[in-house]
């Protein structure tokens, strides 16, 4: 009943800083200013770990499904369609923004609740600045116009990570590639972009409402950023299911 | 001008301030005293609002803030300036930038004048040199004085320091005091300052608020206090040596002159 009554109070917290955060800037140039450097700081320094993941992941799963799935009475391109359609439906889109929701997510929720304990945010109220707005509102939209494109290059990395497998000896290039064609279906992709936008206002939105809402010190500041961590990830795995049935 | 009327405030249920009344008038250096732990940052928070009164009302010209809408609120701050106790610099940001925020936030001016007016300010409070340090290079006391500096960039007609001067040498103490003063006197604005420190109570106290244990136990002016025959507010400002001898010289001269 406690439990209860305090997640309640918490999503009205929450939906009551959103009401806050998803008004128009007062001033667009210092908002355009922080929409690109958190685009940056959130999305362009996650490259490095996406393609690194990815590449190797593509690789796995095409080794994988050579050793396990592949028969001689099945078509070799088999192989490529299924790294195609595992790295495009799941992997890329969903597992790709639960190991975001670890980096950025912590990230979001430090960055703030330091600000919070230090009376930054304060300071900001005090000049009469809406602080959710100025501070979440770009970290939001910023993570949600890179998130796309992390997918995407997650899906290329994993498709270069499979083909290099085919040095080893177990698929030829001209067979991922005759794989990784087979009956494209482009709503797929589309599939994938939603889910990374849903996913990105998850991952910013919560972890910014539990680094925005801290009290205390840094111990405070420590729980938040895991707990953001863990609660979107819970949350990006529901939509995960919620998305699926609904999109295909 | 702002009027505290019947605050109280408990945080669960400590009470830390119990029943405050004070009048802080335009143009006057409005100091807060008191001994650490008395409440002077919980009934300053109240003031500007980052907490909200248990009970009690807060008059800024007589509008009663509490009362106000979340717009009217954040129109309201915008003529207040404030330094925290712990300065609250953005530490993304280096010392012009910070100083800079709230003029590119609020100020229709050209990117000219508004660096011109944040070097101005960093000028004021002895800084020049320091713009394009980040708050984490510079020392405690710097940092304060960068944090005057944004208070003031934008002309607040209210401004509020909690302790501005801790942490600083007397010489600049004295600066920031003088600077604080002088910025009231002439722009007429209502300034409210936390502070221990007596050489800002005797040297800038146009008004003096001695909060004990969350009560405002006396309320004077400078020239009174040292008169007072309220034994707390004794115990508080003459517990440094210098202080008593010259009260008790003072009592001496006084005794003489009247055999
Ligand atoms: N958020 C809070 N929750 C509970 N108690 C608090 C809170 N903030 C302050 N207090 C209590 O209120 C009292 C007054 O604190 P305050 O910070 O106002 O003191 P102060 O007069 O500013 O002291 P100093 O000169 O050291 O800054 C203290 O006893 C403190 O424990
Ligand atoms: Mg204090």
């Amino acid at each position: 009943m406690l439990t209860l009554k305090k997640s309640l109070t918490e999503i009205g917290r929450y939906v009551q800083l959103m009401g806050r955060t998803l008004s128009r800037p007062d001033r667009m140039r210092m908002f355009y200013k922080e929409y690109v450097k958190e685009m940056y700081q959130l999305g362009y320094n996650s490259i490095g770990i996406v393609l690194i993941i990815s590449f190797f992941i593509g690789a796995v799963i095409c080794l994988q499904i050579k050793l396990n799935i592949q028969s001689p009475w099945m078509p070799r391109m088999v192989t490529g369609y299924t790294t195609r359609e595992i790295m495009l439906l799941e992997f890329s889109s969903s597992i790709m923004c639960l190991i975001l929701a670890g980096k950025v997510g912590s990230n979001i929720a430090s960055e703030l609740g330091t600000m919070r304990i230090t009376q930054q945010i304060d300071a900001l109220d005090i000049m009469g600045v809406n602080s959710a707005n100025y501070l979440i509102l770009p970290k939001i939209l910023g993570l949600m116009t890179i998130m796309p494109i992390l997918v995407t290059l997650s899906v290329f990395s994993g498709m270069i990570g499979a083909y290099s497998t085919s040095f080893m000896g177990t698929t030829t290039i001209s067979e991922l590639t005759e794989g990784f064609r087979y009956s494209f279906n482009p709503w797929f992709f589309w599939c994938g972009m939603i889910k990374a936008v849903v996913y990105a206002f998850i991952i910013s939105s919560v972890s910014s409402y539990k680094g925005y809402t801290v009290e205390g010190g840094s111990i405070e500041v420590g729980v938040s950023s895991t707990d953001a961590v863990v609660t979107s990830s819970v949350l990006i795995l529901f939509a995960d299911i919620f998305l699926t049935q609904i999109l295909t | 001008m702002i009027e505290v009327s019947h605050l109280y405030k408990s945080f669960e249920d400590k009470e830390v301030l119990h029943d405050i009344n004070a009048v802080f008038e335009n143009g006057k250096t409005n100091l807060i005293i008191g001994q650490s732990g008395s409440g002077k940052t919980v009934l300053l928070n109240n003031i500007v609002g980052l907490l909200d009164p248990t009970s009690g009302n807060i008059f800024y010209d007589h509008v009663d803030f509490c009362a106000l809408s979340k717009r009217d609120k954040i129109l309201l701050r915008r003529k207040m300036g404030m330094l925290f106790q712990s300065a609250a610099l953005f530490d993304s940001m280096t010392v012009l930038e910070n100083v800079m925020f709230p003029l590119n936030m609020f100020s229709t001016d050209t990117y000219i004048d508004r660096e011109k007016r944040a070097k101005e300010c960093i000028g004021r409070v002895n800084l020049s040199g320091a713009e394009n340090k980040l708050p984490s290079e510079i020392s405690g006391g710097m940092q304060k004085r960068a944090a005057i500096a944004r208070a003031i960039a934008l002309n607040p007609k209210y401004l509020f320091c909690d302790e501005p001067n801790s942490g600083l040498d007397p010489k600049t103490s004295i600066v920031i005091d003088e600077l604080i003063h002088g910025i009231t006197t002439e722009l007429n604005i209502t300034t409210i300052v936390n502070t221990h420190d007596m050489n800002s109570v005797m040297g800038i106290g146009d008004k003096i608020v001695f909060i004990c244990e969350g009560r405002a136990e006396w309320q004077g002016t400078s020239a009174d206090i040292m008169n007072s025959d309220n034994k707390r507010l004794n115990d508080f400002i003459f517990a440094s040596d210098i202080l008593r001898k010259y009260k008790e010289a003072e009592d001496e001269e006084a005794a003489k002159h009247h055999h």
